[in-house]
């Protein structure tokens, strides 16, 4: 699917701008965004960096494993392919937490730590595991507690109450993770029926 | 308002300071533990640049022919038929694709309408509910190369999809 989207947006792109008289602005736009794209990933480093270090610290002292055991049910329910105590689990847990808590840069680099150690699990295959795609489907909804960003922009433009969305984007947000989850389920299940047939 | 804005500020320092505390405590080698794992952040960020690459690429394309305009006006009758604030529309499509551009267009929105009016209180609402479904793939499969998704994409925009109807029906029953 992602290889037709792929193609169908570049190819539609390319289409459109022929007859609109736009084929100048594409051809920009393409070495500007590969530029833009590998900025991004090297900006990326850092934050890679100073966070991946300190995790390793919480995982030595055994603070990810305590995260963990704590949140065992709700994790046993959403993971159930994870072995108890493996070590995806208490960076699936920092990812969720992060993530909670607004703190963006931080969820990223915990997320992918929590991939790298599900695909070890999966036999290092390159293709995307039923585990991978629960925490995919958790971060594409974002839980989050305080949308800061959100109401920064609110404040910049002179709100009265920049944090009465809160609890609108709460609402909203819960409703998409319960369907993204449910849905989820509902893929799998597929998919290993259709296996069988 | 001002403690959530300090509690944002505080939490970073707090969180930082705990661990280090608690690695002490623990005995862990620190600064040998956190070298060993930074290590591993430089070749994670390189192997995410190809899949980048590839999907801003096709993305910005889309956007700069004007194709996403296209689809868009033609979407029109659909969407007031819905009763969905044309005005938006545009942002849950962005949403999905691109994180700075949809955070463009919420200013942009909220700048023109107003923060406090039922358009700016949906668009923040739409802005702060969902990430940014092919920017999150992307980076989360990139960076450990995965390459065959399953219905990983199928989730995130039927997840999306859902937040966005969420966001306009909780917004209209409660500030309207």
């Amino acid at each position: 699917m992602v290889n037709y989207i792929w193609v169908g947006m570049m190819v539609t792109g390319f289409i459109v701008a022929i007859f609109s008289g736009n084929v100048d602005k594409v051809n920009a736009a393409v070495f500007k965004s590969a530029q833009e794209a590998v900025t991004i990933s090297l900006g990326m480093i850092s934050i890679l960096v100073f966070w991946l270090g300190l995790m390793k610290i919480a995982e030595k002292g055994g603070l990810l494993e305590f995260l963990a055991l704590l949140f065992r049910p709700l994790v046993k329910r959403l993971f159930p392919d994870v072995p108890e105590g493996h070590p995806a689990l208490g960076y699936i847990l920092s990812n969720m937490v992060a993530n909670l808590f607004g703190l963006g840069n931080a969820a990223t680099p915990m997320g992918i730590k929590a991939m790298e150690q599900l695909k070890v699990l999966n036999g290092g295959k390159n293709e995307a595991s039923r585990s991978m795609i629960t925490l995919l489907a958790i971060n594409t909804s974002s839980i989050t507690l305080i949308p800061t960003t959100i109401i920064a922009i609110r404040m910049n433009y002179g709100s009265h109450t920049p944090t009465d969305i809160v609890g609108t984007t709460l609402m909203a947000t819960a409703v998409s993770t319960v369907f993204a989850l449910s849905i989820d389920r509902f893929f799998y299940y597929r998919s290993v029926r259709k296996e069988k047939k | 308002m001002s403690f959530i804005n300090s509690f944002s500020i505080w939490f970073i320092p707090f969180l930082i300071g705990f661990i280090l505390l608690y690695g002490t405590y623990k005995k862990v080698p620190t600064y040998e533990a956190f070298v060993e794992g930074g290590k591993e952040g430089f070749s994670l960020a390189v192997s995410m640049i190809p899949y980048l690459v590839g999907m801003l690429v096709s993305i910005s394309v889309f956007r700069a022919s004007g194709a996403l305009d296209l689809l868009l006006d033609f979407g029109k009758p659909l969407f007031d038929w819905l009763h969905v604030p044309g005005e938006v529309v545009p942002l849950g499509l962005m949403r999905t694709i691109s994180g700075s551009g949809a955070l463009g267009m919420t200013s942009d929105l909220i700048a023109s309408h107003g923060p406090d009016s039922f358009i700016g209180r949906l668009a923040s609402t739409i802005q702060g509910s969902t990430d940014t479904t092919f920017y999150v793939l992307t980076v989360y499969f990139g960076a450990v190369g995965i390459r065959k998704m399953g219905y990983a994409l199928k989730v995130g925009l039927l997840a999306d999809l859902v937040g966005f109807i969420a966001s306009i029906v909780v917004v209209s029953l409660v500030f309207s």
